[in-house]
């Protein structure tokens, strides 16, 4: 299997589905002959052609609209957002029209709308965000949040072919740093399957994006560290549509719990798991379930700022000790 | 022509010259790993916000976007607060909160940019709004670049602007690239005036690296919203004679356009007119370009001596604190106070 990061491993699905689907393109700034910001779609439009790889005009609601009505004729558009703060740019063409179209007069919007989002590349507060939490409160759509290569490029692959619309959140700082192996041929990853990034016996981190792999640091951290505390991580990879067994069945077999997020905290994913579990495994649990999230603030830019802003190992080890000891 | 006397000279000269040094030193501190974010500079493009911003009284107010530093340096920032700024310094305006030039000065008369391009345009004819409606005799200067004029939120902004008659100059820098698209793949029209135009907007084209040239358009313009006579566009033709920021070769940007772009350097232009016309000496120049590496190097100290900001103060300022006296606009609130940080 050949060794791949997380960004050619997206590239890769893509590039595989443009070959496999004539009906599959792809949208957005300077993706074209730059081949996009963060090079992503570097050489795809020598290969695939202007028509297919599109560069556009620095105009976001233009580009979101145009794939959303070219995939109400069945074109399979995925839009690249060169940064996913700007997708609140488009709000109101995600929110108020992809999203309802099937509701209300039963056309499916069939696009993936894909960026880099997430913090710790001293972004500052416009080029750091986690925007999933508007997404995914939003019926109809699909928030997609992956944390290894293997994963990228299966669930971009199931996002391209899916009949909604997808939010395919990427973690830029994952982009080059997660390197892999990950097979050369077809395979999916299913949306709404989560996955045992460690299995463990004593407690559950539950969590996605970059965060996974805080919450591994932080699990074999406590394995060596004399805690004797065996962590189980469970890596969401999708939102929504959210593997609520694989969330229930960690809990009834650890019933201990930890919510972590790179995401600010108030009405973050963590509130929503919380929830779940409160309601659905209230009896299995053995201690208060417990968040480890960003605070409620803007993503600042010094580096001793956003240190304390992300969620770190050993925020997690002290929540797990908290837990532990209750 | 104008005539420029030896003050106006010397001060557009050394703003611009300042703009370029210091940018150049950021970039340094940038390939050295000083600066660990994006840095965006606007070399080749100093006229426009020099010969523009150079005009604003001070109770005027000033919408830089990315490129536009001089309009920070003449609003009476501090070199060593952009250098700190960018550094993430605790005594940078943001107080290490952003970086770069997304920094805002209201006490100085600077908003903050947005970085969604284009932005920033109805937030500025918010400030003019303002203006209008406390019937004060000021105007706002509002940049932005070719590629935000694709925006919506800039064709609602301008349309707007139009209808309401607001007191504002906008100012487009064309520098022929929005990242690696050039301006024929942005519009089908030729220039910015043209779409301008479909709103009812005076508009005129100004070469961008001719000071004089934007110092005559800015001074008619910003005459005319003084009056009240509503908003013009200028359309500042340049070159981006950089990547996109200090990460990009711009290897998309034919040679030649370097080359031929390079030749029309809006500083030795400058440079050339005044000894010229008599208006400074080679020597004064000499000494005014000495004075300028000073500074910069002055700055780059001060900002390296500013310490990072205490993580204890991440959650300072998210909403607002009971103890600021909020019955102040925040432009008023701490003018007394310039020495110290002109910024808060
Ligand atoms: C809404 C939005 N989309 C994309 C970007 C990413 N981006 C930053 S600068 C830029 C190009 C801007 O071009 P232009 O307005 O011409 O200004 P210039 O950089 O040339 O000065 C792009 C695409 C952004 N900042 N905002």
């Amino acid at each position: 299997m050949p060794v791949m990061t997380y960004i050619e491993a997206i590239r890769q699905g893509i590039w595989e589905e443009m070959e496999r689907d004539d009906r599959v393109f792809m949208i957005g700034e300077d993706i074209g002959a730059h081949g996009g910001a963060f090079k992503l779609s570097a050489g795809m439009q020598e290969h695939f052609g202007p028509n297919r790889i599109v560069d556009t005009p620095l105009a976001e609601n233009a580009f979101v609209g145009a794939a959303i009505g070219a995939a109400l004729m069945g074109l399979r558009p995925i839009v690249e957002m060169q940064f996913a703060d700007f997708i609140s740019t488009c709000y109101d063409l995600i929110v108020n029209y992809a999203a309802k179209a099937r509701y209300r007069w039963a056309a499916g919007v069939p696009i993936v709308i894909r960026g880099p989002s997430g913090g710790g590349v001293r972004g500052g507060p416009f080029h750091s965000n986690n925007p999933e939490i508007a997404f995914v409160h939003t019926p109809g759509l699909k928030v997609v949040v992956p944390a290894t290569a293997y994963d990228a490029k299966g669930l971009i692959k199931a996002a391209i072919r899916d009949p909604d619309p997808v939010l395919y959140f990427e973690h830029k700082l994952l982009y080059r740093r997660i390197k892999e192996d990950v097979p050369a041929e077809d395979y999916v990853v299913p949306l709404g399957q989560a996955r045992v990034a460690r299995a463990g016996t004593d407690i559950s981190v539950i969590t996605y994006g970059a965060m996974v792999y805080v919450a591994l640091e932080a699990a074999e951290k406590l394995a060596q560290e004399g805690d004797g505390v065996d962590v189980e991580v469970i890596d969401l990879r999708c939102l929504v549509p959210l593997d609520r067994e694989a969330v229930l069945a960690t809990v009834r077999k650890t019933s201990r719990v930890i919510l972590l997020h790179e995401d600010t905290r108030t009405a973050g994913f963590a509130g929503e798991l919380a929830a779940l579990i409160a309601s659905d495994a209230f009896d299995y649990l053995d201690a208060p379930v417990l968040r480890v999230t960003a605070p409620d603030c803007p993503v600042p830019y010094s580096p001793p700022l956003e240190d304390a802003f992300l969620p770190h190992a050993a925020d997690v080890i002290a929540a797990v000790r908290r837990s532990m000891a209750y | 022509m104008a005539t420029v006397t030896r003050k106006l000279g010397s001060r557009l000269l050394h703003t611009m010259k300042l703009m370029r040094e210091l940018e150049h030193r950021i970039e340094n501190l940038y390939r050295q790993g000083k600066i660990v974010g994006g840095v965006f500079i606007g070399r080749g493009q100093e006229a426009i916000s020099a010969g523009s911003a150079v005009q604003t009284l001070p109770e005027d107010v000033v919408c830089p976007s990315h490129r536009d530093l001089a309009a920070f340096l003449l609003r009476g920032l501090p070199p060593w607060m952009v250098v700190a700024n960018y550094l993430g310094r605790k005594d940078g305006p943001t107080r290490g909160r952003d970086g770069n030039t997304h920094l805002g000065a209201l006490p100085l008369g600077i908003i903050s940019f947005i970085s969604s391009m284009a932005a920033i345009v109805p937030v500025a004819n918010g400030v003019a709004f303002s203006f209008q409606y406390r019937k004060q005799p000021n105007v706002v200067l509002c940049y932005f670049g070719d590629g935000a004029t694709s925006r919506g939120e800039w064709h609602e902004a301008l349309n707007f602007g139009a209808v309401f008659k607001l007191p504002i100059v906008y100012l487009c820098v064309n520098n022929q690239y929005a990242y690696s698209t050039p301006v024929s793949r942005q519009m089908a029209v030729e220039h910015i005036t043209d779409r301008a135009q479909g709103y009812g907007i005076p508009c005129q084209r100004v070469d961008g690296n001719d000071v004089l040239a934007v110092y005559e358009a800015a001074q008619k313009a910003i005459a005319r919203a003084r009056k009240g006579e509503g908003p013009t566009l200028l359309e500042c033709e340049t070159f981006r004679m950089s990547g996109h920021s200090a990460h990009d070769q711009a290897e998309y940007v034919p040679k030649e356009l370097f080359e031929k772009w390079k030749k029309k350097d809006p500083i030795l232009r400058f440079e050339k007119y005044l000894l010229e016309h008599k208006v400074l000496s080679r020597r004064d120049i000499d000494e005014l370009y000495a004075k300028v590496q000073a500074e910069v190097e002055a700055a780059v100290t001060r900002a390296e001596q500013s310490p990072y900001p205490d993580p204890g103060e991440l959650l300072e300022g998210v909403y607002a604190s009971a103890e600021e006296d909020h019955s102040l606009p925040m432009t008023q609130r701490t003018r007394g106070k310039r020495e110290t940080n002109p910024c808060q």
